[in-house]
């Protein structure tokens, strides 16, 4: 049955029919019509944030903590390029969002108009797919689309580039009976005979290793336990990216930690040394392979990708599977029952002994210290008082980002949110709000360093606003510590720009926007203090004053490979200049 | 590890560089082609030649023959990058469905008298072209041929006063019975 109304009012209509509970916006010029379609109902609220960019990585934290689309409201022209950087964050991480964005009237598009820009032009890059509607006929049939686009196949954000004519346009509006797109259709099934080479591939392993990443995620909390299922009917070793991390239960004797540039060592010496690799959902990304040409030099590879172009992008794969991993890994599961294959026992007790051998290495240990707060004992703190709770972390980035994926346990998906592709300082505080919002009863913590909340601080007043209670957990060591880490490594320690100089009180701070600020410098304190966080029913900043020197161990130096890892302890063993471990040509690297 | 005799593989293979022609499928809506033309700059791909015209009014379809270069893998990833644009239908690539059927137009413009404008004039009929306009200084002719053809016509018209070259880059189709 359709129904006669404005753009504007399609707008609210099709996102009330698509399920939509909440969006995260900032209003202009260009989108009033929709503001006030939006003032006329209560079934979609509106989260008012206090950038664009803050919007974009609330709307991330959300569809990442709840499996939803997240979806998002901005103006034309800097409401616009404001939101690019979560776009370009969202498409890297394939987070599916749907943002709208006002348009000047058609008529005056290409006059450089006032808060005119090229919206569908400057995004095209950094959005899985955009339009720009033209028509009020073509409006419902997008809208729809949008959704359908962002969250099938591999996941990503979509934008709709609206003119404010087409937004006062009256038109017929009627709910579609399918919202597909009428070409697109992502395969979601793998290919039978390839998941059967797979198992028996795997059947034969010696050394075999799940690596695992933001795909089983994406894919859903059942891809989750069917990956579970999976591991354990195998027994094989696991590990994961940053950005799976929570797919497979940290704590399991199985799971191996964090593999790439600042995994584990046993992660890492797995994957170099592994005879059968299956990736499931992860894409052979710079910071996890390291150095190329040395990249698990002895593994057949299988790849179970939804996305046909991660296929041999960086890596060579044996056996790639394109599908959706809860499918494909629903087969595996099958497969394996039904075949009950005969596993070469005494090789795999051999690999698991060997591993254990690294294990025993202790990659993570720290000198601890009575004087001043570790960061990566501030983080294990973190997680021990938070344990058993319905805990969400989300991160920054920087050195206490890779903290708290190798530090803090993920046993749930969903949990852990984090800029993982490109790297966004300013990501956690939004997304800490996006994923409150999703889950109002869960305690949500965003672990942040000193530099990054500031580029994203203005969000505070968003979280007092709609009071949700996220906690900011500073590690504030005063500097950028990655880059002045990578300083350290590259360029003989000349610290150029990375000291935070002129820092805020953040416990003044948060009392100005009216949270609770808190700061904490003694670990005989920590215990006490986090806890009292966790019990405050309000925003809050806990101003974490931690060592300054500490770098962040284990690392992969650029250029170099899994085997060549930096362990915490590499000066004090060898003594040997931590400058002189990345060659001439690992310095043009990132 | 000792049945591993090195920690890492062979040398870096050079791989060779291959030209094909990838024949694209996609709706015609508006920024199709900056989409494509933009997946080739933003990821360093080369683009040889590019046509494109809609084929299916109807149905709003146009097709797109891109002449690129790139080793084997290079291709293999345009082509899967082209595929997962949202509106791209198909992506075939002709050169290894087999001796496809390759042809460009191109207008050349020659200026000049005497023994430069007979032998303009023998070349042209030697390689068939059509003369679309004469002067008495001048000539445009239409030639249709291999991208080969059209070069070797292009080089040998310099010697003869050329003065002006357009060519429509490469329409192609695959050969025998079956459509795409």
């Amino acid at each position: 049955m359709s129904e006669t109304m404005t753009g504007a009012e399609m707008v609210i209509r099709a996102l009330q029919d698509q399920g939509v509970e909440h969006i995260f916006g900032y209003p202009g010029g260009a989108v009033l019509p929709i503001y006030d379609a939006l003032f006329h109902q209560d079934k979609v609220k509106h989260i008012l944030v206090r950038h664009e960019q803050g919007a974009v990585h609330a709307a991330e934290g959300y569809a990442r903590s709840s499996g939803k689309v997240g979806v998002v409201l901005v103006t034309s022209g800097p409401g616009a390029t404001n939101a690019v950087t979560g776009l370009a964050d969202a498409m890297m991480d394939s987070i599916p969002l749907v943002c709208i964005t006002g348009q000047v009237p058609t008529h005056l598009i290409g006059s450089d108009a006032f808060q005119e820009c090229d919206t569908v032009g400057i995004t095209r890059h950094c959005t899985k797919h955009n339009y720009l509607v033209k028509s009020i006929e073509d409006l419902p049939r997008i809208l729809h689309e949008a959704f359908y686009v962002a969250s099938n196949g591999r996941p990503g954000p979509v934008v709709v580039d609206l003119p404010k004519d087409i937004q006062f346009t009256p038109g017929s509006y009627s709910r579609p009976v399918n919202n597909q797109h009428k070409t697109y259709r992502p395969a979601v099934k793998g290919d039978m005979d390839k998941i059967r080479a797979a198992i028996e591939l795997m059947a034969n392993a010696k050394r075999p290793v799940f690596y695992t990443g933001g795909g089983v995620i994406n894919s859903g909390p059942h891809a989750a336990s069917l990956l579970r299922e999976l591991v354990r009917l195998t027994g094989f070793p696991i590990t994961s990216t940053l950005m799976g991390l929570g797919a497979y239960p940290a704590s399991d004797p199985q799971f191996l930690g964090m593999l790439g540039m600042h995994g584990t060592y046993e992660a890492n010496l797995a994957m170099h040394e592994c005879d059968v690799m299956i990736n499931i959902g992860a894409r052979f990304d710079d910071r996890i392979t390291g150095r190329l040409d040395a990249f698990s030099p002895y593994s057949k590879r299988i790849h179970v990708d939804i996305d046909p172009s991660s296929i041999n992008k960086n890596v060579k794969v044996d056996l790639p599977i394109i599908g959706d991993c809860a499918h494909v890994l629903e087969d595996m599961v099958r497969l394996w029952r039904q075949t009950a294959p005969q596993i070469d026992k005494v090789a795999l007790k051999d690999w698991t002994n060997k591993i254990e051998g690294w294990r025993a290495r202790n990659c993570l240990a720290y000198r601890p210290s009575n004087e001043t707060i570790k960061p990566q004992y501030a983080i294990q703190r973190l997680y021990e008082l938070t344990k058993g709770r319905e805990t969400y972390v989300t991160t920054e980035v920087g050195q206490h980002q890779m903290w708290a994926a190798q530090y803090f346990k993920f046993e749930d998906p969903n949990r852990w949110m984090t800029s993982g592709g490109l790297g966004t300082m300013g990501y956690g505080l939004p997304a800490a709000i996006g994923a409150q919002l999703a889950n109002p009863k869960a305690l949500v913590v965003d672990i942040a360093g000193e530099a990054s909340i500031l580029m994203n601080m203005q969000e505070m007043s968003t979280a007092v606003q709609y009071r949700l209670p996220v906690k900011i957990f500073i590690l504030n060591n005063e500097y950028m510590g990655m880059v002045r880490q990578w300083q350290e490594l590259l360029h003989g320690g000349r610290y150029s720009q990375s000291y935070s100089e002129s820092l805020p009180d953040f416990v003044k701070l948060a009392e100005a926007y009216g949270g609770v600020g808190m700061r904490c410098d003694k670990p005989a304190d920590l215990d006490a203090a986090i806890l009292e966080m966790i019990h405050v029913n309000r925003p809050v900043i806990f101003d974490c004053i931690v060592d300054k020197t500490e770098n962040c161990f284990p690392m992969i130096p650029s250029g170099k490979a899994h085997n060549e890892m930096l362990l915490n302890d590499y000066l004090g063993e060898t003594g040997t200049d931590i400058g002189s471990v990345i060659d001439e040509k690992g310095k043009m690297l990132v | 590890m000792s049945q591993m005799s090195t920690h890492y593989p062979d040398a870096t293979r050079i791989e060779t560089v291959n030209r094909h022609t990838l024949a694209i499928v996609v709706d015609n809506e508006p920024g199709v082609l900056a989409r494509i033309a933009g997946l080739f700059s933003g990821r360093g791909y080369n683009i040889e030649s590019l046509t494109v015209t809609e084929t299916e009014h109807e149905a709003h379809i146009s097709r797109i023959t891109i002449v690129t270069t790139g080793t084997d893998s290079i291709i293999e990833q345009i082509k899967s990058q082209l595929g997962r644009l949202v509106p791209v239908h198909r992506v075939v690539d002709l050169t290894l469905t087999g001796d496809a059927v390759e042809r460009e137009l191109c207008l050349v413009k020659v200026v000049g008298k005497g023994d430069h404008r007979v032998e303009a004039m023998r070349l042209a009929s030697a390689f068939g072209a059509r003369t679309l306009d004469a002067t008495l200084t001048s000539f445009v002719y239409e030639l249709t041929g291999s991208t080969e053809e059209v070069e070797r016509f292009i080089k040998l018209m310099t010697a003869v006063g050329l003065v002006e070259v357009s060519r429509t880059g490469v329409a192609a189709m695959a050969r025998g019975a079956e459509g795409m």
